[in-house]
């Protein structure tokens, strides 16, 4: 145990080594309260997957209303995700690689929306994208409208979920030696292809990272959406929606799936993501 | 081929100023100055990867302050080598021709060149995170060498390899310049290195260029005592000099007088280099040096070789191999004599 101890590097924080739990006073005590934490997020999902009958499950899945909604989350997320990573990922690197006046300002600005309540974004988005406002007619004398939309079910999702993917790219970008993208311009790269063919690919992960957690959170939203757009349904809203006028009985088996989709993609693209990580 | 105009740089609590600085056309010149004086800054402002604050770099005479890294035909090998750890040594090595579009047939020839010059053919394959310290170093050489550079830049190229390896790449970088030619700015902290690889030094500290010069001037005429220092000369004495009357030079150290040859008459340092003193225990020949007796007041012992320090007042530093040592059987308090030339003592003004 001493003998692991000792650092190898200088800064125990910097290589962030960590050790095989062993049984002392301190780590006994973290590990009942952390199993506690553990035990209120896994007992709830887990007896609701557990409690489901499969055969009601499947018959709500051929339920087209709720087919539907499901397909449109998938969908409306991953154009958000799509949004965001176009107009996200070169904000990321520039919070990442250069210093600018302000710079703070802008990274406080990016997490707002992780805390401010959900319903208030919706209306502050439904205050500007509504047709009263110009960023509203402009979309509007191109055909795309929000209430009530697909659209403004994108941009609700795109609101709530783009912070997730910012901060995990510029992350990566971070982690990205600086060295390594001068060694590139010395060589003959244009900042393009620099950024394309050193910190780019170097970022990838924390960047898929981010698309993953941007989707997921998407996927999850309710609170923005519900104000901008009640329809068409997405699934969150349905549940809602299922529960307020017919009951508990008749929203599960929709929580449910929506619960076991989001887990199998979630669990899915990070084995992707992860797969060759220890190679 | 290089000029260096007044350069300014500025990095944290850091500043570099004034900074003037020639490199002819195939030359290997190394930039030497301890941990923290900005050698790495310097590199980074020379290759136009770093903002300069003012002053002007000029390659082949055209001023290039302002050109973009990528086209300055510079390579930089850093210490810790960046090798792309994303690619393989192959496309590690030819990462610069891809980017410059060059054709595939040339491609394959650049790299059998490059690949059989450094004796790196049969890692080509490889990942990056596999190889061992020189030959990572090697493969960062080779992609820096690959695209036929104008100017090679080498930051502490050595100083992330152990001892036996760091030896072998020394004769590597020799043997490399010695065919190729290429005007090489090598980057150091540790004088030796600098003294075995440069055809000329710049030593650098307290924020400014202290002296240029081919390592035989750094190490006999020290303009300061930065440099001295530096050098490893241990023996900086304060004194004056002046003219006696049989027209002799002398340089004048509390109670004790040095024949010297050069230096004018401000002249207030005098040094003299350890290897240069010898300790007697019988009296030393006496034709135009300086002999002094005293006694032994400190033996450092670092290995094959030892410092002894004789107290004659001033305290004197003699180097000697371990060898003498044993014979003359030195021990502290011993009374011994101290001998050196007179055309060993250099003075200087500081």
């Amino acid at each position: 145990m001493t003998r692991n101890l000792e650092k190898k590097g200088d800064a125990g924080i910097k290589t962030g080594r960590s050790f095989r739990l062993s049984f002392n006073g301190l780590n006994l005590v973290f590990l009942l309260l952390g199993g506690l934490i553990l035990a209120f997020i896994a007992v709830p999902i887990l007896k609701m997957i557990l409690a489901a009958n499969p055969s009601i499950l499947f018959d709500s899945l051929r339920d087209s209303e709720v087919a539907k909604s499901i397909v449109l989350t998938l969908y409306a997320a991953l154009i958000a995700t799509v949004i965001g990573f176009a107009l996200g990922v070169p904000l990321a690197y520039l919070l990442a690689k250069t210093h600018f006046p302000g710079k703070r300002l802008i990274e406080g600005l990016i997490d707002l929306p992780i805390v401010i309540p959900h319903s208030a974004a919706g209306i502050a988005l439904l205050f500007v994208f509504g047709r009263n406002f110009f960023m509203g007619k402009a979309f509007d004398s191109v055909g795309i409208r929000f209430l009530d939309s697909l659209a403004g079910i994108v941009i609700a999702m795109l609101f709530v979920s783009v912070p997730f993917l910012i901060d995990s790219a510029k992350e990566g970008f971070q982690k990205v030696d600086p060295r390594l993208e001068n060694v590139a311009r010395t060589l003959g790269a244009s900042p393009w292809q620099t950024f394309g063919r050193v910190s780019f690919p170097l970022a990838w992960r924390s960047i898929m990272a981010g698309n993953i957690m941007m989707w997921a959170r998407g996927m999850s939203e309710f609170g923005a959406v519900i104000i901008i757009a009640y329809h068409p349904m997405i699934a969150p809203v349905l549940v809602y929606e299922k529960f307020e006028t017919y009951g508990l009985n008749y929203a599960r088996p929709i929580a449910v799936l929506l619960i076991l989709i989001s887990m199998i993609v979630f669990v899915v693209l990070r084995f992707l993501l992860y797969r060759g990580e220890k190679a | 081929m290089i000029r260096i105009r007044d350069l300014f740089v500025t990095l944290g609590d850091f500043t570099l100023k004034n900074a003037n600085l020639d490199v002819s056309e195939g030359e290997y010149m190394v930039i030497v100055g301890p941990t923290g004086a900005g050698k790495t800054v310097l590199l980074e402002s020379i290759a136009g990867l770093y903002p300069i604050r003012h002053g002007q770099v000029w390659l082949r005479g055209k001023d290039a302050t302002r050109l973009a890294p990528e086209r300055r035909g510079m390579s930089i090998v850093y210490q810790d080598h960046a090798l792309f750890p994303h690619l393989s040594v192959r496309e590690n090595i030819l990462f610069g021709l891809k980017m410059r579009k060059v054709r595939t047939d040339e491609m394959a020839k650049s790299l059998r060149l490059i690949t059989d010059l450094l004796g790196i053919d049969d890692l080509l394959e490889r990942r990056t995170t596999t190889l061992s310290g020189g030959e990572r170093q090697k493969v960062a050489l080779a992609r820096a060498l690959c695209v036929q550079p104008d100017v090679l830049l080498l930051d502490e190229p050595l100083s992330a390899l152990d001892p036996g390896t760091r030896e072998a790449m020394q004769e590597e970088l020799r043997r490399l310049h010695r065919s190729l030619r290429i005007t090489t700015l090598h980057v150091t902290h540790d004088f030796e290195e600098a003294a075995t690889l440069g055809e000329r030094i710049a030593v650098i500290g307290e924020g400014e260029v202290k002296q240029v010069g081919p390592p035989e001037e750094i190490f006999r005429r020290p303009n300061s005592e930065f440099v001295a220092r530096f050098a490893m000369s241990r023996n900086i004495f304060k004194g004056e000099t002046f003219q006696a009357e049989t027209g002799k030079r002398l340089f004048k150290v509390g109670q004790i007088l040095f024949h010297v040859l050069d230096g004018h008459k401000d002249s207030n340092r005098a040094v003299v280099r350890p290897e240069d003193v010898v300790i007697s225990l019988a009296e030393a020949p006496s034709n135009g040096g300086n002999v002094f007796s005293g006694e032994i007041t400190q033996i450092t012992d670092r290995g094959s070789t030892l410092y002894i320090t004789v107290g004659l007042p001033p305290e004197i530093t003699a180097l000697m191999t371990r060898n003498a040592f044993r014979e003359l059987g030195l021990t502290r308090g011993m009374k011994v004599k101290v001998f050196f030339e007179a055309s060993s003592v250099h003075v200087f003004q500081a």
